[in-house]
């Protein structure tokens, strides 16, 4: 793995050469390894290891960014030079700030716990191999046919500016996705963690084998609007959505749902939210884009949004901006993307408040007279962006409830479901936990249960 | 390189590999971007790296690295090698390839201008032009362009022989202006959304584009659509414009026929296809008007899916996938080729990028212009009562690609062949037979397209593709309407 000594060194030499204002180095990269099943085989099998160095120029309020992942002194000498030549051609930006030092006041305090694991670095080929002979082992015990992956990874993320700034972090991230299928019917798992001790490939295969058999023979139910309970990662996917709306600029740039809707009650009063990096069920980078720490940000406080999240330039933008009082405190958080960039900041290290009366699903289904088990959602777009009106697919295990019962599985629905509806008709909610999808980022949230959920259309399947 | 495809293969077949090919990748990237009058992003990358690609065992191994180094090579095959005898530990039958005879090839994609000669200052001026052009609507509150540019050299080598050299040029152009008021937020996007036009071409695409011609149209139409009435709702006659029906080829014919997807390979993340294998040659996909196909070759046009030979040195070809309405083709690999009985690869696998492993990826999924003359007023003139609908807003598609639903982001009521009022959030949906059997009506050659969709994601770990789609204005009958925003 590259070091953090070898990637100063990197940093020096290009510091050396170049002849900006500032110079700015992200170096990042690592190792993965992903072993993929279907049919019951492994069909394909990868790994790479592969590192970059993104240098970002500064001359009189120009930047630009060259990236390349060639670490010769030829290399490292063109990319700087690229890096000048495309900011000396840039128009200046009147919000563009010096860089950050090492010593400015934004530096959080906050601890973020160690996510990288040697068991997870060390990951062979034989391990994951084995760990896919179990799955498809439980997948032949129930008369399935198994597909997904087992994947594992070590990851290094660095920056280091001509300020003194230096920030380095590596992690470990681990991954089992298992679908079970039957002639007509599916069930899913999936869980991501940095340990891959943490993981139990077994018990996630039990659960998609269970859905996918009880699901069998799917019964056809009309759309309409139901009483949904929808699991993890089926809640995930879908919030997953209205999160880039949080960031400053996007209310700047008047593209977000938020647009005049901060600090007003939008969501029903059990909504928590917050974006905290260092929560021990989070993973990932401890600082932004231009390594400013992320701060933990209270957004959803009863419902109401409270805060959004800065980049650095976006929080001055905004004090000096006709929005400044409506917005709730604007200040650097340390969300912000590696610049020069359109989008700004997002909070990226999403965690949902522990409901006062947590509920598992299993409790859901008991109080639900009528209604629709979700076991994950696909292809989700969004077809409103101001009311957030979000079109998809339930998927891999969808049932129908009635008298506090799992029935029997049914054909998948289209839903068109705003957002803003969805939050304000939580009923009940389960402890959060850490989830994974495929819509968005991993996030800790909790199993949902929601009245008058908008089903469109059903599916053949 | 030569030293490079002979360290890989060499360490490959020493460590038992039976079969191995080794893809050497030098790719350049310009992106560009502009937003309100600023200069958003403006980034210059390259990379260069490869990838090995084994059989041992009777199972495949994948390997790569940005280590060109001997060692790195040969440790990195090694690990190929290594990675193909520990998937052989959950197998049932070997890996078997249909027969290709290797070659030695050369092929650029035609270009006029090397777009990486153009000047950045060149680039933003227009963009900025544009970006301004936008913001003099009124209305406009906020305004969005970019300019991309890549280059892809790639060396392909084989144990069987081959030996191919390719280099790709792409361009990619498009402008978008957002008018937010009230409880609303509508757009307009030219010359497509989600990054405009993309083509194999060189800096002539821009040009050829009309970029600031359109941009006052452009924003006004944004403004327009804020106070444009409802798209209504129900069942109704629907004319799609060329960009639109190729975002809907992608989904409802493209995906499905990729022959991974049917046989259950990428079940886990994309999903499967409704279209199993006894549908072949038997399904009646769509009414007699509607021939598509799959046609990777050069004289098809500069599609994101035209190329000389796929990642596993097949050359490119056409195969036909709907002909008069019949299902008659999948897109199919070395690997598969064989469960449809075909003796050879379609010649359609294809990695993002020298590290990924290539899978079974669109090429260009076309569907065939009418052959009468048919302009797109004159369609809309030969419609009673309809929705003309234009540019895709949001696309949704079941995991199996058959329930469907797509929003425009402008429509325009179609009366007594006339076009009428402007409609704001149009949206319709279906299933995917009966909606390509309802098609009545395709335009002619001059109203044809041939579409890019740069970021087609497939894949565990996901890999982006660009995928090629000509379409022209087409009409379908009795579609519904308007369930996107069905009890909201």
């Amino acid at each position: 793995m590259l070091s953090r000594d070898r990637a100063a060194d990197i940093f020096e030499r290009i510091r050396k050469h170049s002849t900006a204002d500032e110079v700015e180095v992200l170096v990042y990269g690592g190792r993965s390894a992903l072993t993929r099943f279907a049919n019951n085989i492994i069909h394909q099998n990868v790994a790479e290891e592969n590192y970059g160095v993104s240098v970002r120029t500064v001359f009189g309020g120009r930047t630009a960014r060259a990236t390349t992942n060639k670490f010769d002194a030829d290399s490292l000498r063109r990319v700087v030079d690229t890096s000048e030549s495309l900011a000396k051609v840039q128009h200046p930006d009147p919000d563009l700030l010096p860089m950050p030092g090492q010593s400015e006041d934004v530096r959080a305090t906050q601890a973020v716990p160690s996510r990288h694991f040697e068991q997870t670095a060390k990951v062979t080929p034989e391990l994951r191999a084995e760990g896919v002979k179990r799955i498809v082992s439980i997948a032949t015990r129930h008369k399935l046919t198994a597909a997904g992956i087992f994947s594992a990874s070590e990851s290094v993320e660095g920056i280091f500016n001509s300020r003194g700034l230096s920030d380095w972090h590596t992690q470990t991230s681990a991954e089992v996705s298992v679908t079970m299928l039957a002639d007509d019917s599916s069930g899913w798992q999936k869980a991501n963690c940095p340990d891959v001790n943490q993981l139990d490939a077994g018990n996630l295969a039990e659960i998609a084998a269970r859905k996918a058999v009880e699901s069998a023979k799917p019964h056809e139910i009309p759309a309409g609007k139901y009483t949904v309970i929808l699991e993890p990662a089926a809640v995930l996917d879908m919030v997953g959505f209205m999160f880039f709306d949080f960031g400053g600029l996007s209310i700047l740039d008047q593209r977000s749902f938020l647009n005049n809707r901060v600090g007003k009650q939008i969501f029903g009063s059990n909504i928590e939210i917050w974006d905290d990096v260092a929560h021990p069920l989070q993973s990932g980078t401890p600082f932004d884009g231009e390594g400013v720490p992320r701060q933990r940000v209270h957004l959803v406080e009863n419902g109401i949004v409270k805060r959004l999240v800065y980049a650095r330039a976006t929080a001055e933008k905004m004090k000096h901006s006709e929005h400044k009082d409506k917005v709730g405190p604007v200040a650097s958080t340390g969300h912000g993307f590696p610049l020069p960039n359109e989008l700004g900041e997002a909070p990226m290290n999403i965690v949902f408040g522990a409901p006062a009366n947590p509920k598992t699903v299993d409790q859901m289904i008991a109080s639900t007279e009528r209604g629709v088990l979700v076991t994950r959602l696909w292809y989700i777009r969004e077809v409103d962006p101001y009311e957030k009106i979000l079109t998809g697919m339930t998927r891999d295990g969808t049932f129908y409830v009635e008298n506090g019962k799992v029935q029997y599985g049914i054909r998948n629905f289209r839903f068109n479901e705003s957002l803003l509806h969805m939050l304000s008709h939580v009923e009940a909610m389960g402890t959060p936990v850490r989830a994974s999808g495929e819509e968005s980022f991993d996030m800790v949230v909790p199993p949902m249960k929601i009245t008058d959920f908008n089903f469109t259309e059903v599916t053949k399947f | 390189m030569k030293d490079i495809a002979s360290w890989a293969l060499n360490t490959a077949t020493q460590r038992g590999a039976s079969y191995a090919d080794a893809r050497i990748a030098d790719d350049r990237h310009r992106a560009l971007s502009t937003k309100n009058g600023k200069v958003g992003n403006a980034a210059v990358s390259e990379s260069f790296g490869f990838g090995v690609r084994v059989i041992a065992d009777g199972a495949w191994g994948f390997a790569a690295s940005d280590d060109l180094s001997r060692a790195g090579v040969e440790a990195t095959a090694a690990r190929a090698v290594e990675i193909a005898k520990a998937s052989a530990r959950v197998k049932q039958n070997d890996v078997k390839l249909a027969p290709e005879k290797a070659v030695t090839a050369e092929w650029t994609s035609p270009y006029q201008i090397d777009p990486f000669t153009t000047s950045v200052e060149q680039n933003l001026e227009l963009l900025l032009k544009i970006d301004s052009e936008l913001r003099s609507v009124p209305g406009v509150t906020l305004a969005e362009t970019n300019m991309n540019f890549r280059r892809e050299e790639q060396w392909f080598v084989s144990s069987e022989g081959a030996d191919i050299h390719q280099t790709k040029y792409t361009t990619g152009v498009g402008y978008a202006a957002y008018a937010f008021a009230g409880t609303e937020i509508q757009k307009r996007s030219y010359p497509n959304s989600y990054g405009g036009q993309w083509q194999n071409k060189g800096y002539e695409l821009i040009s050829d584009l009309a970029l600031l011609e359109n941009a006052r149209r452009v924003g006004e139409e944004a403004v327009l659509l804020l106070k444009a009435d409802k798209c209504p709702e129900g069942s109704f006659d629907i004319i799609l414009d060329s960009s639109q029906l190729a975002l809907q080829i992608h989904e409802s014919v493209g995906h499905p026929i990729e022959l991974d997807r049917v046989l259950g390979m990428e079940a886990n993340f994309a999903g499967t296809s409704f279209l199993t294998l006894d549908k072949l040659r038997t399904l009646r996909y769509g009414s007699d008007l509607v021939n598509i196909v799959a046609d990777a070759r050069q004289e098809h046009g500069p599609g994101l899916g035209t190329f000389a030979f796929d990642d596993e040195g097949v050359p490119a070809q056409c195969t036909p996938i709907i002909s008069n309405g019949l299902f008659t083709g999948y897109l199919s690999s070395r690997e598969t080729a064989h469960t449809i009985s075909a003796n050879r690869s379609g010649g359609t696998l294809r990695a993002e990028s020298c590290n990924r492993l290539p899978i079974i990826r669109m090429t260009n999924i076309s569907i065939l212009a009418g052959e009468k003359p048919l302009a797109r007023e004159q369609l809309i003139a030969s419609t009673d009562d309809g929705i003309y609908m234009e540019t895709n807003r949001s696309w949704s598609i079941d995991d199996k690609r058959y329930n469907f639903q797509f929003g425009c982001e402008a429509g325009w009521e179609i009366k007594n062949g006339k076009r009428t009022r402007m409609l704001k959030n149009p949206s319709y949906s279906g299933l995917t037979v009966a909606f390509w059997n309802s098609m009545d009506a395709i335009c002619s050659r001059d109203e044809w397209v041939l579409w890019g969709t740069p970021h087609c994601g497939k894949g565990q770990p996901q890999q982006v593709m660009g995928t090629g789609h000509g379409a022209a204005p087409a009409r379908f009958r009795a579609v519904k309407v308007g369930s996107a925003y069905k009890g909201n």
